[in-house]
């Protein structure tokens, strides 16, 4: 099973929740999970579009009112 | 074989940078963008906030310009670096508080600190720029300054007017052939759209006004505000975000109420509750209200009035309005909404 990592981003408006998702990912190895929880609606389209312009897999996205969680896996 | 040359593109999401990477990528180089997040960009944060810029599409141009290309798009937050350029800007600021020549010079610098770093290994670097496009930044005596003063020097690149400048580095070495460079020059957009089309591209971002904070009168006279109000000219990341948000009335030099236009807007500032001094109607349906300053009883009572006539109870001879001091339980005071003859127009922090 992948190992998983979160990253909190609440509270912060795009594109920081990108930034801090970028600067995450470049800790992690390929194959890790990582959940990104975020409350900019603007993240439901900023993080799919970042993973696909650097190659990396989104797994899934998930909203809940204004909670949303995006897991992503690196891909190296 | 060769090898394969690297450049960083500067990337705003606008299209002079668009068509700047894609004429260098033409040339068989590598191109990465860059780009910056100062917190006066116009990209991000707005579009989560008001209602009325939800029908717009939630993209970040930055990104969907690399999507675009095919390259890899690189955000850098510089918002504590960048004080420095807007509060002691060398060469000054623009027609309002744009310190656009020293924002270059910063970015191209930083472009380069971050692009020659060994396990980037970038050969050059590229920017839209084009001679005459820009009153401050973007002019022939302007140009080498920046260059200059970044340390770039003949390592940066303007493809689109290249042709109007003296040969760079790539140009010199061989890795790019000046003759597929251009000579734009001045405000017209014919040859970029001339260019783009060629390209294939029929979509790109056109920010009216830029794409920063800082060249529209209406912020710069909040900030300058701010600046006054506090006493000293610094800022927060929210300080300048809620610059950004609601109506902006300052009555008296000790405070200044922050007040939502609509629903984004409240829901926006009711994670600030916890930092500042609300208010919002009970009695009527009406808008959140936050108090930024050192208000006394009778400022508060003030205050209550005036988010009592940009409530549905404007017109009624009551409204309920509940203030709630940071961590405190709120207290409900019923005040007559302040007839809109007595709100002066001076209060509006605007141009």
């Amino acid at each position: 099973m992948s190992r998983l990592e979160t990253l909190d981003t609440r509270g912060l408006l795009c594109p920081l929740p990108v930034i801090r998702t970028q600067d995450k990912i470049k800790t992690l190895a390929a194959g890790m999970l990582l959940d990104v929880f975020a409350t900019d609606p603007g993240t439901l389209h900023d993080i799919p579009a970042w993973c696909r312009v650097h190659g990396h897999e989104l797994v899934e996205t998930e909203r809940e009112g204004r909670d949303i969680r995006i897991r992503v896996r690196v891909c190296k | 074989m060769a090898e394969q040359r690297k450049a960083v593109a500067l990337i705003s999401g606008g299209l002079d940078s668009m068509l700047a990477a894609k004429v260098i990528m033409e040339q068989g180089i590598h191109v990465e963008g860059i780009n910056f997040f100062t917190g006066f960009c116009v990209e991000g944060h707005t579009h989560a906030i008001r209602e009325k810029d939800r029908a717009k599409p939630k993209r970040n141009n930055a990104l969907w310009v690399a999507e675009q290309l095919g390259i890899k798009l690189h955000i850098i937050d510089v918002i504590e670096e960048y004080k420095d350029v807007l509060l002691n800007p060398k060469h000054g600021y623009g027609a309002n508080l744009n310190p656009c020549l020293d924002c270059k010079v910063f970015m191209v610098r930083k472009a380069l600190a971050w692009g020659f770093m060994e396990e980037n290994g970038f050969d050059f670097i590229i920017t839209g720029e084009v001679i005459g496009q820009r009153p401050m930044s973007q002019r022939k005596d302007t140009m080498p300054v920046i260059a200059r003063e970044s340390g770039a020097d003949d390592r940066l690149l303007r493809p689109l007017c290249a042709k109007n400048l003296p040969p760079t580095l790539p140009e010199k070495e061989g890795w790019i052939n000046r003759e597929g460079l251009y000579d734009f020059n001045g405000r017209t957009r014919k040859p970029q759209i001339q260019l783009a089309e060629s390209f294939g591209f029929s979509d790109w971002a056109q920010p009216a006004g830029g794409c920063c904070f800082l060249t529209d009168p209406q912020y710069s006279a909040k900030l300058t505000d701010l600046w006054k109000a506090h006493g000293h000219r610094d800022y927060e990341l929210d300080d300048i975000v809620l610059l950004k948000i609601g109506r902006h009335i300052r009555p008296a030099p000790n405070f200044k109420l922050i007040v939502g236009r609509e629903e984004g807007e409240n829901n926006y500032l009711e994670g600030y509750r916890k930092q500042f001094i609300s208010l919002h109607p009970v009695s009527h349906r009406g808008p959140l209200c936050l108090i930024d300053g050192t208000p006394n009883a009778e400022d508060i009572h003030l205050a209550a009035r005036i988010v009592a006539r940009y409530s549905q109870g404007k017109t009624a001879t009551q409204v309920c309005v509940a203030v709630q001091q940071p961590g405190s339980v709120a207290e409900e005071m019923s005040v007559v909404p302040l007839p809109a003859a007595e709100l002066s127009e001076n209060w509006h922090v605007s141009a």
